[in-house]
């Protein structure tokens, strides 16, 4: 079997974590939670059951809503959408999440672009996955300068939704709101433990000794190399040949 | 509605109007840019609907602007805006951040007729916190408790936006972008650019009627091919993102953007 790329895992791991969703909404520059939400869509139809929904967000070939760009959160606020990708120039150890800039608000030293419909979606979605491929301690903060969403709510708050997890280039955690904070479910293949304490900035719960995040089986993988990239390529033309051309250094 | 040109519509932007720019991808009027530069009506609060970028970036680079009331300003994989960020970084522009529907929701009160609309979210976040027009109420149809955000009507003075066609009458097709008209029932000023003005009425066939905004809510067209450039404008062309790519690294200084600016060619070649 021709060895699995990084990014193949994360796409496989994101596919595993939308299980069971009928609707999934992902950002026209998010290319990993897309190819996420079709090879599970790919996998379900390959079963003969019906594969998720998948809105890609300022696309206008698969943007299937009529109501302009109102329509999306209106869909979110009536609970037809189930799951979510939210990243974030910080999160922290709570799941808050901060898409504004970094330093003191409002002259932040670095502005990043704002917090688009964060501070909404991540109320009223059921599946919130925070995905950053990028783990650094400049990421993931103790705390973030500014709060666009919450990780959580006090009782009384109006709260459907939520982060369930967080993906990032080393590892998988998940979400408890009870506690809150996160828990070190897994870790990706070449990264360890004390490496990911390293470039963590907050604490999180794990296990002494962790386990490794599973990788695709032969199956999943032809369907992945196959007709998703193939989907893919009409969104993400770019994303899908630079996968393609990795895996042709990788099988030569 | 009155048949106009780029230049004699930037006419009706008036110092300290707030003026509402659409979304990259639902028909920004780029081509009314540089006439509202060279007009030159300055402290302008803008609304951005719900997102900014490239016009943006350019209005604020010109010193045009006051406020900045957004869900978000970028060019997208371009990167960052620079001028936008140079100007946050500087304390240049005031910002009122704001998130996608919340900007929706001001102007759907708007559009109502009503002073604001309730929205859900929001509680504990820093954009609350840095919102004194908002408001935290208790929803008085529960029990008790359950409080909920008010969001007040957004009514720009002036909206602007660039959309493939308008009939001779002035109705102007919007397809399914319906912020727009959400847009338009907002303002008090509507300024239209347009690939093509078209003979037959628009609301004659029912098919290309839904997707009309009614002259009534028009102030004037100008005809404006390639308006959007180089953003893209739906079902008639792409983004030239080389374009983009391009004013993206020449705006990192106020020089290279002054040069940007200066540049002849400001149309799609």
């Amino acid at each position: 079997m021709a060895e699995v790329l990084p990014r193949e895992v994360l796409i496989c791991t994101i596919a595993r974590l939308l299980d069971g969703v009928r609707h999934v909404a992902v950002g026209a520059s998010s290319p990993i939670p897309a190819a996420g939400a079709m090879l599970l869509r790919a996998m379900k139809e390959a079963e003969g059951a019906v594969g998720p929904r998948i809105s890609i967000l300022g696309s206008v070939e698969h943007n299937f809503f009529t109501n302009g760009s109102a329509e999306l959160f209106d869909c979110a606020g009536q609970g037809r959408i189930d799951a979510f990708f939210l990243g974030g120039g910080q999160i922290d150890g709570f799941g808050n999440v901060n898409l504004v800039g970094a330093g003191d608000y409002p002259r932040s030293s670095v502005r990043w672009p704002g917090s688009f419909g964060s501070a909404y979606l991540y109320f009223v979605v059921p599946r919130v996955i925070l995905f950053r491929e990028e783990h650094t301690p400049r990421v993931f903060v103790e705390k973030v300068d500014f709060i666009s969403a919450p990780g959580v709510s006090p009782d009384g708050v109006f709260r459907s939704g939520g982060p369930i997890a967080l993906l990032t280039g080393k590892g998988l955690f998940r979400f408890d709101k009870t506690r809150p904070g996160f828990e070190l479910e897994s870790v990706h293949p070449g990264h360890d433990l004390a490496e990911i304490k390293e470039a963590t900035g907050f604490r999180f719960a794990h296990d002494a000794e962790p386990r490794q995040t599973a990788l695709p089986d032969r199956t999943t993988l032809d369907l992945l190399r196959g007709r998703v990239f193939d989907d893919l390529a009409e969104t993400y033309p770019e994303f899908a040949g630079q996968m393609r051309r990795e895996l042709g250094t990788v099988d030569a | 509605m009155v048949l106009s040109e780029p230049r004699a519509m930037a006419k009706h932007i008036e110092p300290g109007m707030r003026v509402a720019l659409p979304v990259d991808y639902a028909g920004v009027s780029m081509a009314m840019t540089r006439p509202i530069i060279e007009h030159g009506a300055g402290n302008l609060d803008l609304v951005c609907v719900p997102t900014g970028g490239l016009q943006v970036d350019q209005l604020v680079g010109a010193g045009l602007v006051r406020t900045v009331e957004t869900s978000a300003v970028s060019l997208g994989e371009a990167g960052g805006a620079p001028r936008f960020n140079a100007a946050v970084k500087e304390g240049a522009v005031r910002l009122k951040d704001a998130t996608c529907p919340a900007i929706h929701a001001g102007l759907m009160a708007a559009q109502k007729g009503s002073p604001f609309m309730p929205l859900r979210g929001l509680i504990g976040t820093d954009l609350l916190r840095h919102r004194d027009d908002w408001r935290v109420v208790d929803n008085p149809l529960a029990d008790g408790g359950d409080p909920i955000v008010l969001i007040p009507a957004i009514k720009p003075d002036v909206t602007i936006f660039h959309v493939p066609m308008a009939d001779r009458f002035g109705n102007v097709w919007i397809g399914r972008r319906r912020e727009l008209a959400a847009m338009a029932y907002a303002s008090r000023t509507v300024l239209v650019t347009v690939e093509r003005i078209v003979d037959e009425n628009l609301l004659a066939d029912e098919m290309s009627a839904a997707g009309v905004l009614p002259a009534l809510y028009v102030t004037a067209v100008a005809r404006a091919p390639k308006g959007a450039w180089p953003y893209g404008l739906w079902g008639e062309y792409p983004a030239d993102s080389g374009e983009i790519a391009r004013y993206a690294k020449a705006a990192r200084t106020a020089d290279g953007f002054s040069a940007y600016m200066g540049q002849a060619q400001m149309e799609s070649a």
